[in-house]
């Protein structure tokens, strides 16, 4: 119904916001966690057993995705706005460097 | 004047980011390889100028970008404005400023 | 064609904000026909009440623009079959404007930020001045050729989410004339405009969407204009400084 959103450079504007939002709402409980790691070594560690359950090895896996869409999506804004580019050049660019990304550093983390 | 401080604060934390977001991935494919564990981090981080300097320059930088982001898009999707937005968008930073030193400060000091 | 397809179900909107509803309306289909053809057939044949805007009907004067199935056109050069979805059209007022009226939006916020974006012509030399040489090819003239063909239709403005979001937005429309007079060697006072643009609500409320650059029925890109007085501003912050 609101077809004047659906276009790649809204779609880019969408996931650059909500994946801000989802790293912003991540930071409190990894800082948490880290903290932990001094005060509650043995509840730290406990922690960590869970992230061995497939679920919480997705929820790794998106927050890469997270955190390589954010920054090349923000990158790619810095680029657009400060230097004299053209538009679609940068989002190929950035697109694919992103999606690159994506995939090495989530086959890193799988690989393990 | 202010939304234009902030826009320019964002995006230089957002650069000065950029290398550190690399480092801190490099870091975590290293450091999960065999399992993570509380004295495996500490091994590594304790004591270590680098790595308080490393992960203190990100909390600082991380908690001013967040900050900002969250209050536009508080203002935008909530219509929360004025000196309220500012208290709410300065009480986010001061938390994730607090929460991430704490951080830092157990991983690197003794 | 049957007599099905000979038909155009049109559903209008009408009323002034705050009390809007929907109409629908029959109207005869034509091979060539314009939505601005459709909604004065409309006013013309089923309904003399039904208020909307136009004057030079061939794309020059930027007063007819509307929503037509949710998306911002100037309804004098958008052919129906081009818009059209099984034989349906839906008709609104201009997103993100007051309304005057039925169809017709009341442009007086869109026109303000024009204003407040220092977006009229700050002159550098009196009559009695010998006339000032513009060079054709000159790189500053051709950044400011790229957005003079603007129609103040206020496509952009309307297809902007961040305009929607953001009472203080200035919009595209007027960023852009903002960034076409910095760059005309005939305008003086540039300083004004980055103070302007620098303000709450200013160039920098943009979040380069660019639904402004796909919209602009003259195939203007706003977009890129706001970027270049971004990128102005953010220099001379540290011209400033030093």
């Amino acid at each position: 119904m609101r077809p004047e959103r659906t276009h790649p450079l809204w779609l880019a504007y969408m996931l650059h916001r909500w994946s801000g939002i989802g790293l912003a709402l991540f930071l409190p409980v990894h800082f948490w966690m880290l903290a932990l790691a001094i005060t509650d070594a043995a509840q730290f560690d406990a922690f960590i057993a869970i992230t061995d359950l497939v679920i919480v090895k997705l929820a790794e896996f998106g927050l890469v995705f997270l955190l390589a869409v954010h920054m090349f999506g923000g990158l790619r804004l810095m680029a657009l706005e400060w230097l004299p580019w053209s538009a679609p050049q940068k989002t190929l660019a950035a697109g694919a460097v992103g999606i690159a990304f994506f995939i090495s550093g989530t086959f890193f983390l799988q690989a393990v | 004047m202010l939304e234009f401080r902030l826009y320019m604060a964002q995006r230089l934390t957002a650069l000065l980011m950029a290398p550190l977001v690399f480092g801190h991935i490099a870091v975590m494919i290293y450091a999960v390889q065999g399992g993570l564990s509380a004295a495996e981090i500490l091994g590594r981080t304790q004591g270590s100028v680098f790595w308080f300097l490393f992960y203190g320059t990100f909390v600082f930088a991380v908690s001013i970008h967040a900050s900002i982001g969250l209050r536009t898009i508080l203002h935008e999707w909530s219509g929360l404005k004025g000196g309220l937005l500012n208290a709410v968008a300065a009480l986010i930073c001061a938390a994730l400023l607090a929460l991430g030193g704490r951080a830092v400060m157990a991983v690197t000091l003794l | 064609m049957d007599q099905k397809d000979n038909t155009l179900k049109v559903t209008v909107s009408r009323g002034t904000s705050g009390e809007q509803f929907e109409q629908e309306f029959e109207v005869p289909a034509y091979e060539n026909q314009t939505v601005l053809d459709v909604v004065s057939w409309i006013q013309q044949n089923s309904d003399p009440t039904l208020s909307y805007r136009f004057a030079c009907r061939v794309g020059m004067c930027g007063s007819c623009a509307m929503m037509v199935n949710g998306e911002p056109r100037w309804t004098c050069r958008t052919h129906v079959k081009k818009v059209v979805r099984k034989n349906t059209l839906s008709i609104a007022p201009l997103r993100n404007l007051p309304v005057v009226k039925d169809l017709a939006a009341d442009m007086t916020p869109f026109f303000d930020k024009w204003v407040d974006a220092e977006g009229y012509h700050h002159p550098t030399r009196t009559r009695h001045d010998p006339m000032q040489e513009v060079t054709p090819n000159d790189e500053e003239r051709n950044r400011a050729n790229a957005g003079i063909e603007c129609i103040n239709c206020a496509v952009c403005y309307a297809a902007c989410d961040t305009v929607a979001n953001n009472d203080a937005y200035l919009g595209p429309a007027a960023l852009q004339r903002a960034w076409t007079l910095y760059n005309d060697q005939k305008n003086e006072n540039g300083q004004a405009i980055l103070d302007a643009v620098s303000r709450d609500g200013g160039c920098h409320s943009c979040h380069s969407m660019g639904s402004c650059s796909l919209y602009c029925p003259n195939e203007l890109d706003p977009m890129s204009a706001i970027a270049g007085l971004k990128r102005e501003t953010a220099k001379n912050l540290f011209r400033r400084r030093r």
